[in-house]
C-alpha cells in the first residue's frame, strides 16, 4: 500500500518536474524548431513540426557572413581566458600555498571590483578605445575581457587550489624533491581539474559578454553577441533566419554549459556555494 | 632564509594580477569623474571648458533621471523576486525522487547560457511578437486579444526576459544548496508528524538562508547592468518607460555624445551601487560566514 503510494507520488512530481522543465526551456527549443523552417512557416502561426530545411543556415551565414563573428567570438572567450589564467594562476597559487595576513583582504578587494558598474567606465574606456585605435579590434576587447573576468579567475583558482593538501608537498620536500620538482609532478597534477573548470566557466562568460562588444565593435571585432544584437532592427520578416543564426550563436556554449553545471555554482558564487 | 625567498617569489606571484586590476579600477573612473566636471561634447570638442557641478545639477533636475532610477530598482527587485521564489519552487522540485532528474537538471539550467541579445530577440520575436508570437497564438487560441508586450508593458516585458534568464542561476544554486540538506533530520521530522509546510518552515529555509543571501547578491551585481536585452528590445521606450540607468548612461554618451554629463551619470552609478552593495551587506550580511 506504502509502495503504491510513493509510487504514485513519483508520477506526480516527475510530470510536474518535466511540465516545468519544459515550459522553461520552450524558447530555446521552439527557436530550434524555427530555425528548420522556411520563412513562411515560421509566421504561419504556432506549429511544432518543421520542414527540416536548412535553407536558413545556408542563407544566414552566405548573407551575413556568420563565419566572421564566430571566430571572433572564438578568440576573443579563448584568448581572454588564457591570458587570465597565465596573470591569474601565479597570484591564486602565492595566496592559496604561501598567504600572508592580507591575502583575504586582497581576495574580498578583488570582489569588490566586481561591484563597479560597467557603465560607470564606459566614457573613459570609449574615448581610449578612440584614441588609441583598438575601436573594432580583437586585441583591445580581449585585454579588456581579460580584465572583466580576472577576478572571478583569481578567485575560482584559489578556491581550487586551497583544496591541494599542503602536507604532500612537505611529503615531496621530504623526498629530496625541488621546487621545479614539486610544480611539475607534484602540484601540476593536482591543479588541472580545477584550472580546467576555471577555463570552461571563463570562456562561457566572455562568450556570452554583451556590453563591451557592443560598444567596442562595429564590424571587423564583432563577436556573435553583437552581431546579433545587430538583428534588432526590423528588416521585414525573418524568423527562420534570426532563430537559425540563434541557434548557432548559442549551441556550443549550450553544449560546454550542461558539461560544466558544478563548476557554474562554485564559480560564480566565488567558492561561497559548492 | 628559504622562508624569506618563498615569500619574496610569492610576492612577486601575486604582482601581476594585483597591478593588473588595480588600474584597471582606479584609472578609469578617476577619468570618469574628471570628465564629470568638463563641459565636453563629442560633436563639439574643440568647446571643452570646465563645468563645476553643471553635469550632476542637469542630470539630476532631468525628469528621465529619476524615471530611471525607479525603473532600475524595479528592474532589480522584480527579477530577484522572480528568480528566487521560482528557484526555491522549482529547486525542491527537482530534488524530489524523480525520473531523468539529470535531463530535467540540463533543460532548467539551459537559459542561463544564452547570450542576452538572443534570450531577448528570442523573447520579443518569438514568444511575444503582437502578431507572430506564441502567446499572441495562445491568446488567440482561447478567443482573446493578444497583448503588445513592449508597447503596452515594457518594463514587465523585460522583467520577464531576464528573470527567465537569471532564473536557472538561482535554482542551481538553491538546489546546491538544498542537496546538502541532512536527510536523516528531515526524515526524524517527517517521523515526529512534522507537517510538510512546517518542515519548509523551519528546517529547508533556515538551510538555504546562506544560499539565497548569497543569489540576491551576485544577482543584485548583474541585474543593475542590464543592458542588452532593452537595446534589442524597446530601445529604452516608448519615452523613458523602460531605460534604467544604464541605458540612460548609454544613451547620453553614445548617442548624444555628452561625455560630459555621461561621466557625471556613470559617477552616480557608482554611488548607487556602492549604497546598495553596503545596504545588502549589511542586510544580509549576518548569513554569510
Amino acid at each position: 500500500m506504502a509502495r503504491a503510494t510513493s509510487r504514485n507520488a513519483k508520477i506526480g512530481w516527475t510530470a510536474a518536474a518535466w511540465f516545468v522543465a519544459l515550459l522553461i526551456f520552450f524558447p530555446i527549443l521552439y527557436t530550434i524548431i524555427t530555425s528548420l523552417k522556411t520563412e513562411q512557416e515560421a509566421i504561419a502561426g504556432f506549429d511544432l513540426i518543421p520542414s527540416l530545411t536548412l535553407e536558413s543556415y545556408q542563407t544566414v551565414q552566405s548573407q551575413n557572413n556568420y563565419w566572421r563573428p564566430f571566430t571572433n567570438s572564438v578568440i576573443l572567450a579563448v584568448g581572454s581566458t588564457i591570458l587570465a589564467l597565465i596573470v591569474a594562476i601565479p597570484a591564486a597559487w602565492a595566496m592559496a600555498f604561501s598567504p600572508t595576513r592580507r591575502t583575504k583582504d586582497i581576495l574580498m578587494w578583488m570582489l569588490s571590483t566586481k561591484m563597479m558598474p560597467a557603465v560607470a567606465v564606459l566614457v573613459p574606456i570609449y574615448l581610449i578605445f578612440l584614441r588609441t585605435g583598438l575601436m573594432d579590434t580583437r586585441i583591445g576587447l580581449t585585454v579588456l575581457l581579460m580584465l572583466i573576468n580576472l577576478p572571478i579567475v583569481v578567485w575560482m583558482l584559489y578556491t581550487y587550489f586551497r583544496e591541494i593538501p599542503g602536507e604532500i608537498l612537505e611529503a615531496a620536500r621530504m623526498d629530496g624533491a625541488t621546487l621545479r620538482d614539486e610544480i611539475l609532478y607534484v602540484l601540476t597534477p593536482m591543479a588541472i581539474p580545477g584550472i580546467a573548470s576555471t577555463l570552461l566557466l571563463n570562456i562561457i562568460l566572455a562568450w556570452n559578454e554583451a556590453f563591451w562588444t557592443i560598444q567596442l565593435t562595429t564590424t571587423n571585432a564583432a563577436p556573435l553577441s553583437a552581431f546579433i544584437a545587430s538583428f534588432s532592427s526590423p528588416q521585414g520578416l525573418f524568423w527562420a533566419k534570426l532563430s537559425a543564426a540563434s541557434t548557432m550563436a548559442i549551441a556550443p556554449i549550450l553544449i560546454l554549459g550542461w558539461f560544466s553545471q558544478k563548476q557554474l555554482v562554485r564559480g560564480l558564487t566565488f567558492g561561497a556555494v559548492k | 632564509m628559504a622562508t624569506r625567498q618563498t615569500q619574496g617569489l610569492a610576492r612577486l606571484m601575486r604582482a601581476p594580477a594585483i597591478i593588473l586590476l588595480f588600474i584597471w579600477m582606479i584609472v578609469p573612473l578617476c577619468m570618469t569623474l574628471y570628465y564629470s566636471f568638463l563641459n565636453y561634447n563629442l560633436l563639439n570638442p574643440g568647446m571643452t571648458s570646465w563645468a563645476g557641478w553643471f553635469n550632476y545639477q542637469y542630470f539630476y533636475t532631468d525628469p528621465a533621471f529619476l524615471e530611471s532610477i525607479k525603473n532600475t530598482l524595479i528592474l532589480v527587485l522584480g527579477v530577484l523576486f522572480i528568480t528566487v521564489v521560482g528557484g526555491i519552487g522549482i529547486a525542491i522540485l527537482i530534488d524530489k525522487p524523480i525520473w531523468g532528474q539529470g535531463i530535467v537538471r540540463i533543460l532548467v539550467i539551459s537559459p542561463f547560457f544564452v547570450m542576452p541579445p538572443v534570450a531577448a530577440l528570442i523573447w520579443k520575436n518569438m514568444i511575444m511578437h503582437p502578431s507572430y508570437g506564441v502567446l499572441a497564438d495562445v491568446a488567440q487560441f482561447f478567443g482573446a486579444q493578444p497583448v503588445d508586450w513592449f508597447a503596452q508593458y515594457p518594463l514587465t516585458s523585460i522583467i520577464l526576459i531576464v528573470a527567465w534568464q537569471w532564473l536557472p542561476f538561482a535554482t542551481l544554486i538553491l538546489l546546491t544548496a538544498l542537496q546538502s540538506l541532512d536527510t536523516e533530520q528531515m526524515e526524524a521530522a517527517e517521523m515526529d508528524g512534522a507537517p510538510a509546510h512546517s518542515r519548509f518552515l523551519y528546517l529547508v529555509l533556515p538551510h538555504m538562508a546562506r544560499a539565497i543571501t548569497v543569489v540576491i547578491l551576485i544577482q543584485t551585481i548583474f541585474l543593475l547592468g542590464i543592458y542588452a536585452e532593452i537595446l534589442v528590445t524597446t530601445n529604452g521606450g516608448p519615452g523613458f518607460a523602460s531605460t534604467n540607468l544604464t541605458f540612460l548612461i548609454y544613451r547620453a554618451a553614445r548617442l548624444n555624445f555628452d561625455i560630459g554629463g555621461a561621466a557625471a551619470g556613470g559617477i552616480i552609478a557608482v554611488i548607487l551601487a556602492n549604497v546598495i552593495a553596503v545596504f545588502l551587506m549589511r542586510a544580509v550580511g549576518k548569513n554569510l560566514d
